[in-house]
């Protein structure tokens, strides 16, 4: 307890702390928002809450890795991982979530967990449970004295972040699949009537998705660590932004993307570090309890 | 399921098998005595998930909220529970009989009505929300308890604690511990049966098939899931205390609160029984564990990913289970009555559409 009070002194009286504090905050938030609008796409489009969310980064993050140690600079992993994460989720859409699309919403959740659990057990027997972290060597900025220490993979990690997420969203406005996607979204069986394969569509939104965890897991590998296990935690954290925001809502998922990076940051300070899964999960429930006062207020209002 | 209790050849037949089956294989007493608990595990889930509609991925955290209750109750009362906890202590702490057998008493019903306590307290966050929110809110519960107890000092954080140990013979401990847990699972078998048949069942049914309706037919839904809960807590509460000292050492996240092992076991249970019918967990639980012993160790390490595989097999492609599949291919046998098919023998009418009524 006196160490968090001490932490929330030393926040005190160093606003410069605080800066140093948001500007990494911003920077991790990126590749969250990035994975979060992977997960809105998905829920939004085929209603699949994916629980392999997190472990689809996890297997970026892994091959990554990989490259990493035979000597290729990690960052020409990340579009090597989006088109192998692509296959990958190709073949989980043609095995199994193709025929969760259509029953109820527990069926596909359970199916996704499941997947999630094959992930995470092969992950640690391939790789074993070690935290492992692909370096790209690049130096470690000092601004205000050395007060601010900013670390130069996370300024790129960050760049790519924002590439990749306009570009998609690029595609999703200008292009015909884009098009498709969001018409899809708004009503299949609409969509069906004017002659997109929604089936197609399905798989596409999957794949897409998939290949946007591989591209966030390259960077998290990059700019922080992975672990088997990790999964879970990137998916918990996925879903407090995502259901903060509202799956339609793109520039809210973006915001409480960044808002997650921060609240973590701060939260990790003050805290501790091994308390940061705890407070992912508290702020789900915090998240969720807030949703169900808001949905409290509506009954109310229909009464 | 309109009975109000068993027929006294089932009691018979479930008391027999649960006395004899420790005779007839005493090498695997173990084994059996962690099926029964398995048992458990299955028929309190599926109050919730199968009879309630309201599938839970985190009712793991009442298992583990028993098991560190009753630890604390069974040290406290004795000793100073954060010295015994520490990892400086060096002295040996020896439990008389008298005080393990009244620290255990107590600690087993401490255990079920702090489960039940907490399932009460949680209610509130958990139970406004639905489907797969309500699925994500409880495995956050989950994690949130595994990750907050292994920081917690007092209760002896990661490093976890080791129980007092049982005054007596192994043979003697294997069966005191195999009789309280099939005692456990005949008792919330008979519990949810007779509970199953009062109104209390009709209404927890009426909420799985239609919530809104339900209300509006005047049923205090929160209150009856809330009841649900506390239920399948309170076992599950008891279920963690004999558990937590039959291992003999317990830890925050492999053996307390593990959301992958356990946890994933009572919904995969079920969901191979089949969900919502009574026996259905129950089977479920029998086939799982029995596949589970004997081919767990042929996997050599890969059990975790057979276990994924087996839930996304389960989901996708059976998952009305056993019993529901059963149900669906002999249903005389379960005493629904089925319409003879008149319907295919009218000829189709032709260019009209099938009458709404036909539907019914």
């Amino acid at each position: 307890m006196e160490q968090v009070i001490g932490n929330i002194s030393v926040l005190a009286a160093m606003p410069i702390f605080n800066l140093g504090l948001l500007i990494d905050g911003l920077l991790v938030g990126s590749i969250f928002a990035l994975a979060a609008y992977g997960l809105a796409l998905v829920w939004g489009v085929m209603n699949v809450k994916n629980l392999a969310q997190g472990d689809f980064i996890m297997i970026g993050g892994y091959l990554t890795w990989t490259l990493g140690r035979h000597g290729i600079d990690p960052l020409f992993g990340v579009p090597l991982t989006m088109v192998v994460l692509w296959s990958i989720g190709w073949l989980l859409y043609r095995a199994v979530i193709s025929k969760v699309i259509t029953r109820d919403l527990f069926t596909s959740l359970l199916a996704t967990f499941g997947i999630a659990i094959v992930i995470q057990q092969g992950l640690n027997l391939a790789f074993g449970p070690d935290t492992q972290s692909a370096h790209a060597d690049l130096p470690t900025l000092s601004f205000a004295g050395g007060l601010i220490n900013i670390a130069a993979t996370r300024i790129v990690g960050f760049v790519f972040a924002i590439l990749i997420a306009v570009a998609v969203i690029l595609f999703m406005k200008k292009s015909r699949i884009g098009q498709a996607i969001r018409a899809t979204a708004q009503d299949a069986r609409a969509a069906r009537v004017l002659g997109i394969d929604t089936e197609k569509i399905y798989s596409f939104t999957f794949c897409l998705n998939a290949a946007i965890c591989g591209a966030a897991g390259a960077l998290v590998a990059v700019v922080w660590n992975v672990q088997p296990f990790l999964g879970t935690t990137y998916s918990i954290r996925l879903f407090v932004i995502v259901t903060a925001a509202g799956f339609g809502n793109l520039p809210g998922v973006i915001a409480a993307g960044f808002g997650m990076g921060v609240f973590e940051q701060f939260g990790g300070f003050v805290l501790g570090a091994e308390f940061q899964q705890a407070l992912i999960v508290l702020l789900l429930l915090m998240v969720l309890a807030f949703r169900q006062l808001q949905q409290l207020r509506v009954r109310q209002a229909v009464q | 399921m309109n009975r109000t209790s068993f027929h006294p050849l089932t009691i018979g037949l479930l008391l027999l098998t649960g006395i004899a089956a420790p005779l007839l294989f005493p090498a695997y007493t173990n084994q059996i005595a962690i099926l029964w608990l398995m048992i458990v595990f299955a028929s309190t889930w599926d109050i919730l998930g199968g009879q309630m509609g309201y599938n839970s991925l985190g009712n793991i955290v009442f298992f583990g909220a028993g098991m560190y209750t009753s630890a604390v109750v069974q040290i406290g009362l004795f000793y100073d529970v954060g010295m015994y906890t520490s990892g400086a202590r060096t002295t040996h702490i020896v439990f008389t009989n008298a005080q393990y057998f009244t620290g255990f008493a107590l600690g087993i019903i401490a255990a079920g009505i702090a489960a039940a306590l907490l399932a009460w307290a949680t209610s509130w966050i958990v139970f406004g929300l639905r489907g797969p929110y309500f699925a994500i809110g409880t495995l956050g519960v989950a994690v949130a308890a595994a990750e907050l107890i292994a920081s917690w000092e007092w209760v002896g954080a990661a490093a976890g604690i080791s129980m007092p140990v049982f005054p007596g013979a192994p043979d003697t401990q294997k069966l005191f511990f195999y009789f309280l847990l099939f005692g456990l699972a005949f008792v919330v078998l008979v519990c949810l049966r007779s509970l199953y048949s009062t109104n209390f069942g009709l209404a927890i049914n009426a909420i799985r098939d239609d919530e809104e309706k339900a209300e509006a037919m005047g049923l205090h839904t929160r209150r009856y899931k809330r009841t649900a809960w506390s239920i399948s807590a309170f076992f599950l509460g008891i279920a963690g205390a004999i558990f937590g000292n039959m291992t003999g050492f317990i830890d925050a996240r492999d053996i307390a609160f593990p959301t992958t092992t356990f946890n994933i076991f009572m919904i995969l249970m079920v969901l191979l029984g089949g969900k919502g019918t009574f026996w259905g967990p129950v089977v479920g639980a029998v086939v799982f564990q029995v596949i589970k012993e004997v081919t767990w160790t042929y996997f050599l390490g890969w059990q975790f990913v057979a276990l994924g595989l087996l839930i996304v097999i389960i989901v996708v492609y059976f998952q009305q289970g056993i019993v529901g599949w059963l149900m669906e291919k002999y249903p005389e046998r379960f005493g629904i009555r089925v319409a003879p098919k008149k319907e295919e023998e009218r000829p189709p009418a032709i260019g009209l559409a099938p009458h709404p009524e036909g539907a019914e």
